[in-house]
């Protein structure tokens, strides 16, 4: 009778090591808590199919003896918002030794603040909106009117409002008339202490991954996003059937080049690794512009880095192992 | 070559009455409510461990034991006989007379609720329902595109008037009023509860307007004073559908509730049910035939009572104690429920991000309302935590007003950007 193994010898670069014990870190407690729960099933999922021994846990309070009790060969966290993407849980699996996938802590703090990560990616050559990060206390210590003017006044219209940090689109919106502007604020303010206002670049939305391979990054094709109200918020995201994926996105050559160079560029300036997706718009011109980079992609069934996955002519579960399989070593 | 596809392959299919049903981001933000270090003040769960549950094992191991071929095998669709009588017994304790051959068991009382809108409501009908109403009856009545209209409530349950009022209205508007939908005792959401004379007064106006009164009681037995109320369906036997269950004198998980309907009534509610389910369950129903047959219930009942007041009590003390200026709540005398309303200017259901950071979860007033009321409101129970998670969690949302209160006079007063969506938990979440 044969007995199912625990274990799976993992081909390495020619050689064969052990394999025994994956955790998929998913939950947490951040606002994505149900997408990053969704999305952990489905890499767990993924990679059992390939007979790989995963235990799909959340970050909770018994993370840590568990952990110490079965270290496992190697983390992949796909964990959402805070402590998932912002390098907290990452700065622990580094405390405690355990190899894991996607980016250091460091970079992780770089580009989970939005902000920031606009700077150094548009200090490496990509364009990016015109844009102001303001925090809740300033518009109480200034006078939130005179604020609101100024945003107005020297950004234009329409604008874009969104948390500094954080995901998922919660809490961002559109504005296209100034006294819509104070709404957007404050709901955004739900979601986090301080907002990004950016001028809203009308075009294309794409969605460029990249995935490291063993020649260095690799872009997927990009994956157009087509919403019928213009909004790719939270319902779109995850549920609507109304919105529209196209792979590749319908771009020129040209700006499909500039696209992939963007997400490259973006992956690279902001020292990220294994896997990485970046939100971009591109313009009428084919111009294209960086909005954000996200260090722990949505995996869900609707999220865009599967369905780039699938474009490339690959699959979910073999590029996992593949980038468990380079942690291991 | 470029491939198109949907977030749902499958969106060009549905039914017209699905439309409504997609997530949001406040019930995606209820996953997070689960979780230990959130104090839930959302959900609308009983403290079904109070119950003796080595007692209730050892009945329910017998009961397969001595009748298993009978608790496992399908059964008629109205329910069992036995179980229906002891139905009315208890039915009886809020003085209703009732005959065992009128009753129908259902999958809890959601499941009569939908088995009433399914027989009479087409769409576009009216339906009336107290403001704010039950969550689960707004999305019952949703599914078969009913246009609710909701009727004011105040400290006494339904304003007569506010009725009145509405039904001349529709009247003149030529609209059709199927049913008036209440939770006179200890509502749902709002913790209040229709008093004697406003009863006489509903059944008055019912009459005169030759409406018919679906009378949903699941909290009526749950009284922390005396005696139980008299349900409006003691008075008045034709124009009155009840709707009782178990869920919360029991326990939920059993999923037993009934209907009370004039007999033609329960004929066709007994054929909507087999078409939807065959038959309920003979195992729950016949759990809660031996539960009610060998197990001291009314004495159970009692310290239902007593627990639940407790945590009443726990929570008023608590919103007495830290709760800004400004913020108004209901003292319910039976129960799960408080209703509290926000100063001017705050929106609650804006405000719940804010509470999950904080570890602490509500349910925003706007999913009670069938039209988008309800943003200054917010259901909070007591019903789950023990006393200390209740003060612990008022505390905290406590400090979230008086935050949002700074916000308010930094932005005066401006509501977030909507979402459509279901902006409540689904039944498992605490």
């Amino acid at each position: 009778m044969m007995v199912p193994s625990r274990t799976r010898m993992i081909r390495t670069e020619g050689t064969a090591v052990e394999f025994a014990h994956v955790v998929v870190l998913a939950g947490g407690l951040s606002y994505e808590r149900e997408v990053s729960l969704r999305s952990g099933r489905r890499v767990a999922d993924a990679l059992r199919a390939l007979d790989i021994p995963v235990e799909l846990r959340d970050a909770d309070a018994h993370l840590l003896d568990r952990l110490a009790a079965d270290p496992p060969d190697v983390v992949f966290p796909v964990l959402h918002g805070a402590m998932g993407e912002d390098g907290a849980i990452r700065d622990i699996l580094e405390l405690v030794g355990i190899p894991y996938i996607g980016a250091r802590p460091d970079a992780c703090r770089v580009a989970w603040d939005k902000p920031t990560a606009k700077s150094v990616v548009a200090h490496a050559g990509i364009r990016t909106p015109a844009s102001v990060a303001l925090p809740k206390e300033l518009f109480h210590d200034l006078g939130a009117a005179a604020v609101l003017d100024l945003i107005v006044s020297r950004l234009g219209l329409p604008l874009f409002v969104k948390p500094t940090r954080g995901g998922s689109a919660l809490g961002a919106s559109a504005v296209h008339k100034a006294e819509d502007l104070t709404a957007a604020l404050v709901s955004c303010f739900a979601y986090g202490d301080a907002a990004l206002v950016e001028h809203y670049v009308d075009g294309t939305e794409v969605a460029v991954s990249v995935i490291d391979g063993p020649n260095g990054p690799r872009a997927l094709p990009a994956v157009e996003i087509v919403t019928p109200n213009g909004r790719y918020d939270y319902t779109a995201r995850y549920d609507a059937g109304d919105t529209e994926f196209v792979t590749p996105a319908r771009l020129s050559p040209e700006a499909a080049e500039r696209a992939t160079a963007a997400a490259l560029t973006a992956h690279r300036a902001l020292g990220l690794r294994d896997l990485s997706r970046t939100d971009l718009i591109v313009d009428a011109e084919g111009e294209v512009h960086f909005l954000e980079v996200n260090v722990a992609p949505g995996m869900t069934e609707t999220s865009l880095l599967p369905r780039a996955v699938a474009a490339a002519g690959l699959s979910l579960g073999p590029l996992c192992e593949t980038l468990l399989r380079r942690r291991f070593t | 070559m470029e491939q198109h596809s949907r977030s749902d392959a499958y969106t060009d299919l549905y039914a017209d009455r699905a439309a409504g049903m997609v997530p949001s981001e406040i019930r995606a933000l209820f996953a997070v409510a689960s979780r230990p270090e959130v104090v839930s003040l959302a959900g609308g769960m009983p403290y079904v461990s109070a119950l003796p549950l080595d007692e209730f094992g050892g009945m329910v191991g017998d009961l397969i034991a001595r009748n298993g071929a009978e608790a496992l095998q399908y059964a008629s669709a109205q329910g069992d006989p036995r179980l229906r009588e002891q139905i009315c017994d208890v039915m009886a304790l809020e003085g209703i007379q009732a005959c065992a051959d009128d009753v129908i068991v259902t999958v809890g009382a959601q499941q009569a609720l939908d088995l009433v809108t399914r027989i009479f409501v087409n769409p576009g009908d009216v339906i009336l329902a107290e403001g704010p109403s039950y969550v689960g009856a707004l999305g019952t009545f949703a599914s078969y595109q009913a246009d609710v209209v909701h009727v004011a409530m105040d400290e006494g349950g339904l304003v007569p008037e506010a009725l009145e009022e509405t039904l001349g209205r529709l009247r003149r508007e030529g609209r059709t009023v199927k049913f008036l939908y209440t939770v006179p005792t200890f509502q749902n959401p709002a913790g209040v509860t229709l008093t004697a004379d406003r009863r006489t007064r509903l059944l008055e106006i019912a009459a005169e307007h030759d409406i018919l009164i679906i009378e949903d009681n699941p909290y009526g037995l749950l009284g922390f004073d005396g005696e139980p109320m008299r349900a409006l369906r003691a008075d008045e036997s034709e124009r009155v559908i009840y709707l009782g269950t178990f869920s919360k004198t029991i326990a939920s998980g059993l999923r037993v509730g009934w209907a009370l309907a004039p007999h033609a009534v329960r004929a066709k509610l007994v054929l909507a049910a087999e078409s939807a389910v065959l038959c309920h369950s003979s195992f729950s129903q016949l759990a809660v035939r031996e539960y009610l047959a060998t197990q001291p219930w009314r004495e159970q009942i009692k310290e239902f009572r007593l627990l639940y007041r407790e945590r009443r009590d726990a929570m008023l003390d608590a919103l007495e104690t830290l709760m800004p200026e400004g913020c108004t709540w209901t003292r319910p005398a039976g129960g799960f429920f408080v209703w509290l309303t926000l100063p001017e200017g705050l929106d609650a259901k804006a405000m719940a991000p804010r509470a999950i950071s904080e570890r602490v979860a509500y349910v925003p007033g706007t999913g009670f309302y069938a039209d988008g009321s309800g943003r200054r409101d917010m259901r909070i129970s007591y019903c789950y935590p023990e006393p200390d998670r209740i003060r612990e969690g008022v505390r905290r949302l406590a400090g979230v007003i008086e935050s949002e209160l700074r916000t308010r006079d930094t932005f005066g007063g401006v509501g977030h950007r909507g979402s459509p969506g279901v902006d409540t938990p689904g039944p498992e979440v605490v």
